[in-house]
């Protein structure tokens, strides 16, 4: 597990997400409402759509294209899509990203 | 190869998503006729439209994008008048004709009206108050012509009686149902059950007349009952014939091929001589019989599918063994098979207990169940009708087929429903499907159907797909009362969520889930719908958290299926300049735009801009938004009225480019397309938008609100005539605020209006019959002045990132 200093956390408004490359692969980053983060692939499974753009509360994220879900915290689909990678994502004390790829 | 498909219908389109299935997609070039101007959509639900349970957008099976997706050409409202087989070629009502290689029938059926005295109107088919039961068009003419009247009649007792009886009941009328029959649902009920079954109906207040026979329609201007054979007459407004369907063969008759009752199939579904033509669906004729049900279309498609596309040449179709399965006036019945004994040695066992409303019985013959009939309790329905379909084995104590005598319970029938056994016939799902749904965590039967779409046809199977899903569940599934709550994480209804919001004040998202929803868990499917709620009820006070955005309305921009976004520069009223123009193909040549495109409401689209790029490009551009996305208030179209047409009664031009500029972006539930025209000739299309206007003679301006032209056609009702442009602009804002206030989330005019009723609509609007006129226009006003131009942020983002890319994505250090 190596962990990336993605930037200030402020760069993520919270209720949102943010894309990322993080060692070669693609992560979206939501700022949970909570204070929490949750890191997932940032490219739906279904068509290619764009994760970080989509809504999501303290479970899920909705993609923007076709309405696809999957669960923040293990990456399933809740509509029979493909399931997504997840990242372990934390805040660190001075208040970074930081984003885990094993 | 040129496939065409005659009937756009259940069997038809099935018959072509099995094909698609099979790869068809890529070795034919489809194209679909339909005389209806729709999509595809189930027409058995349209019971449950007329009874005012599901709305119209519910009941399409495939949209306009299916075909799109597929590559299939839709000819939507084209009747194919004709096919030559020799020369290979389908002659159409708009002259068009197209060559085939392989053709596909899938007519239907027809109503069939008896010839009675009255029922028709010379040179202009049905009198008035007189309708069928088939399409929409004809549901949707129903319900228009009940809401004004009180008293129908309805001719015919079976299935399609009784659910149209039902359906008005529920609009407030007072219903006879007449039938010839000595009793209720003779095709597939004996006399006892139908017998019961009439109880059942009578209770529920609708008045039944069995051995009945109509002689006349009678009322010139409008009806006014109908006559019987014994002498008496029936007061009445309306009359619904329901007495029964023919196959519409019409078309394969006048075209040459072998039609008896319907177009006559083989086992390949093949019209007779015709190695190209296919027919399936009710208005084909396999080995004598004609269905009328759509469980025996899913069989004819799959084979049809199997063997034009070469998948199994060797499929064959043997006929199928009619189960019906319903709930007719809130009874269930299910019959399959024989109603009665046949043969002096069938087995008959029967239990029958009227006052109760139920009846059993089955039909034995050698040891194998030859026919059912259930009323009222139908716990047995599951293991009947797969004993039935397979020809199982019967126990030894006949009774066993119709109690759980200790015995096996509805939960151990359900148990050994073998997991291959189809539940919904409709939409073909399995037992198995079901049941892995359940494990995959979905606990609630509308859940489960949500994600199968078992129960979301006829509706027949329901109890069945409950019963599984609460068996696979280990008896814990969940109700879910969420049908009617405005947005599905919180629950309430619109009112009542209103009443809330406004006692509590709560002006964010966040502070109504926080306050009102369970546990106070955010849910991300309601954002948007409690972000418009909010900004119509508190305008300028509206706390804006922007993560309750969609996309859309983050950047302002609309998002494409590449993750791009496209860009409409404003043009009120659809009119541009030189220098704007000039403008736009600088920035389509800088920003290297893949598509420049004229939209639909006449305006420029810059499609494919990326994420990044948009502030930048407003920049550049230097116009306003011209609200391409959102749920809001979307353009005018306008024609050239008085400016330059040489017919223009109106200046529409400039009333359109009033209104546009008075409410742009105004949110809503859905979003809000205009247009105004310049004389009936109606080149802006004013007829079918969300609110159209139209000059006629006299200086005067029709309103037309609840139009639509998109996957539903609607011409909108008058709202008002109105003597100056003024007056449009003031009741378009009371119509768009009322509409704001009252419809559902996503609930566009064209089924708001017929919803709560035009002239309800008209009274509220225009002749102020709630006293709430003078609030509407100040309400419309405040909203109005909360609005700001959102290119704006352009320059100013609103979040860190606002216009960051989500995809390609930017590689960190
Ligand atoms: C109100 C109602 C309730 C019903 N309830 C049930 C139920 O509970 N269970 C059940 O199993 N069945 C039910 N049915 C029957 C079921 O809807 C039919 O069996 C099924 O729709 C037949 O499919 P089809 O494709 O053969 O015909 P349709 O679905 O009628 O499709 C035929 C299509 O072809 C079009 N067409 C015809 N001629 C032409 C032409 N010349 N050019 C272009 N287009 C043409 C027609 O407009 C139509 O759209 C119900 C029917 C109705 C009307
Ligand atoms: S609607 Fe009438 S006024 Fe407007 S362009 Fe057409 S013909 Fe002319
Ligand atoms: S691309 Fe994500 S839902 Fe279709």
């Amino acid at each position: 597990m190596t962990g990336h200093r993605l930037g200030p956390v402020a760069d993520i408004p919270v209720g949102e997400g943010r894309a990322y490359t993080v060692a070669g692969e693609p992560v979206a980053v939501f700022h949970l409402r909570g204070g929490d983060l949750r890191a997932v692939s940032a490219v739906c499974p279904h068509a290619g759509g764009p994760l970080a753009d989509g809504q999501i509360d303290g479970q899920v994220v909705i993609c923007p294209l076709h309405q696809h879900t999957y669960d923040l915290t293990t990456g399933c689909s809740l509509s029979g899509q493909k399931d997504l990678r997840v990242y372990a994502a934390e805040v660190t004390a001075d208040g970074e990203v930081v984003v885990s790829v094993p | 190869m040129r496939l065409v498909v005659i009937g756009n219908g259940m069997a038809g389109v099935r018959a072509v998503e099995e094909i698609l299935a099979r790869g068809g997609g890529e070795r034919f070039d489809i194209t679909i006729f339909g005389d209806e101007p729709y999509g595809n959509y189930n027409r058995i639900m349209l019971s449950e439209v007329l009874a005012g349970n599901e709305p119209e957008d519910a009941i399409f099976l495939n949209g306009l994008a299916w075909y799109e997706e597929n590559g299939i050409t839709l000819r939507a409202g084209v009747r194919v008048r004709r096919v030559n087989p020799f020369a290979r070629k389908v002659y159409s009502d708009d002259r068009g004709v197209t060559r085939y290689d392989k053709l596909i029938i899938a007519t239907g059926s027809v109503p069939y009206v008896p010839d009675i005295p009255g029922m028709r109107v010379a040179e202009r088919g049905f009198h008035q108050g007189v309708f069928t039961f088939r399409t929409i068009d004809d549901t949707r003419n129903m319900l228009r012509y009940a809401k004004g009247h009180r008293r129908a009649v309805v001719i015919g007792g079976g299935l399609l009686g009784l659910e149209a009886a039902r359906g008005l009941q529920n609009h407030g009328l007072d219903i006879t149902l007449v039938h010839a029959g000595g009793h209720l649902m003779n095709q597939q009920l004996d006399a006892q059950a139908g017998a019961v079954l009439k109880r059942a109906v009578e209770r529920l207040g609708i008045r039944v007349e069995l051995n009945a026979r109509t002689s006349a329609v009678e009322g010139t201007e409008k009806v006014t009952g109908i006559g019987l054979a014994d002498g008496r007459s029936i007061d009445c407004d309306m009359v619904v014939v329901a007495a029964g369907i023919r196959p519409n063969a019409e078309l394969a008759r006048a075209s040459g091929l072998v039609v008896e009752r319907g177009v006559v199939v083989d086992d390949q579904m093949r019209a007779v001589d015709e190695p190209d033509i296919y027919a399936v669906g009710e208005c084909a004729q396999h080995r004598g019989k004609v269905y009328g049900v759509v469980a025996p279309l899913w069989e004819q498609a799959r084979v049809l599918a199997d063997h034009i596309t070469g998948a199994d040449p060797a499929a064959a179709y043997h006929g199928s063994r009619v189960a019906t399965k319903l709930k007719v006036a809130g009874v269930n019945v299910a019959a399959m098979g024989v109603a009665g004994p046949e043969r002096e040695d069938d087995e008959f066992v029967v239990f029958a207990e009227p006052s109760r409303g139920t009846y059993k019985s089955v039909v034995v013959r050698d040891g194998r169940l030859i026919g059912a009939t259930l009323v009222g309790d139908v716990d047995k329905v599951a293991f009947l009708s797969q004993t039935f379909d397979q020809g199982l084995p019967l126990p030894e104590e006949r009774v066993r087929l119709l109690f759980d005598l200790g015995g096996p319970s509805a939960e151990t029938s359900v148990a050994e429903l073998s997991d291959d056994a189809q539940v919904c016939n409709c939409n073909g799902v399995s037992k198995r499907t079901l049941v892995e749904t359940v494990r995959g965590g979905v606990r609630s039967v509308t859940g489960v159907a949500a994600k199968t779409r078992a129960g979301k046809g006829c509706g027949s199977c329901r109890s069945l797909v409950e019963q599984i899903v609460d068996w696979a569940a280990g008896g814990a599934a969940e109700v879910d009362p969420s049908a009617n709550w405005y947005v599905p994480g919180v629950p309430l209804a619109k009112p009542e969520l209103m009443a809330e919001i406004r006692a509590r004040g709560l002006k964010s998202v966040s502070a109504v889930f926080a306050t009102l929803a369970p546990g106070g868990a955010e849910d991300a499917r309601s954002k948007m719908g409690l972000a418009s709620l909010l900004r119509v009820m508190w305008a300028e006070e509206y706390v804006d958290e922007r993560d309750a955005r969609f996309i859309n309305d983050r950047v302002h921009a609309n998002i494409q299926r590449d993750g791009t976004f496209s860009v409409v520069p404003q043009m009120k009223g659809g009119c541009t300049t030189p220098d704007q123009l000039r403008r736009i193909a600088d920035v389509a040549d800088k920003y290297r735009v893949p598509l420049v495109k004229v939209t639909g409401g006449q305006r420029i689209d810059l499609l494919g801009v990326r994420k990044e790029d948009l502030p930048a490009v407003w920049a550049d551009l230097g116009m306003p938004s011209g609200y391409a996305y959102g749920k809001s208030f979307r353009t005018v179209k306008t024609c050239v009225g008085t400016d330059f047409c040489r017919y223009g009664l109106g200046d529409s031009t400039a009333l359109g480019i009033a209104l546009e500029s008075t409410y742009q972006g105004l949110e809503g539930p859905g979003k809000m397309k205009l247009a105004v025209t310049g004389c009936p000739r109606n080149c802006a299309e004013a007829y079918v938008k969300d609110v159209g206007v139209v000059a006629v003679e006299g200086g005067r301006w029709e309103i037309y609100v609840g139009g639509a032209a998109g996957a539903h056609v609607r011409k909108g009702d008058l709202l008002a005539t109105v003597a100056t442009p003024e007056e449009v602009v003031t009741l378009t804002g009371r119509f768009l605020q009322y509409y704001r206030e009252n419809a559902n989330w996503l609930e566009r005019t064209y089924a708001f209006v017929p919803r709560v009723g035009a002239d309800h609509v008209r009274a509220v609007v225009v002749d102020d019959a709630e006293g709430i006129a003078e609030r509407l226009d100040r309400d419309v006003q405040a909203a109005v002045a909360a609005y700001r131009d959102p290119w704006l942020e352009g320059r100013d983002p609103a979040t860190p990132g606002q216009f960051r890319p989500a995809l390609p994505l930017i590689e960190v250090r």
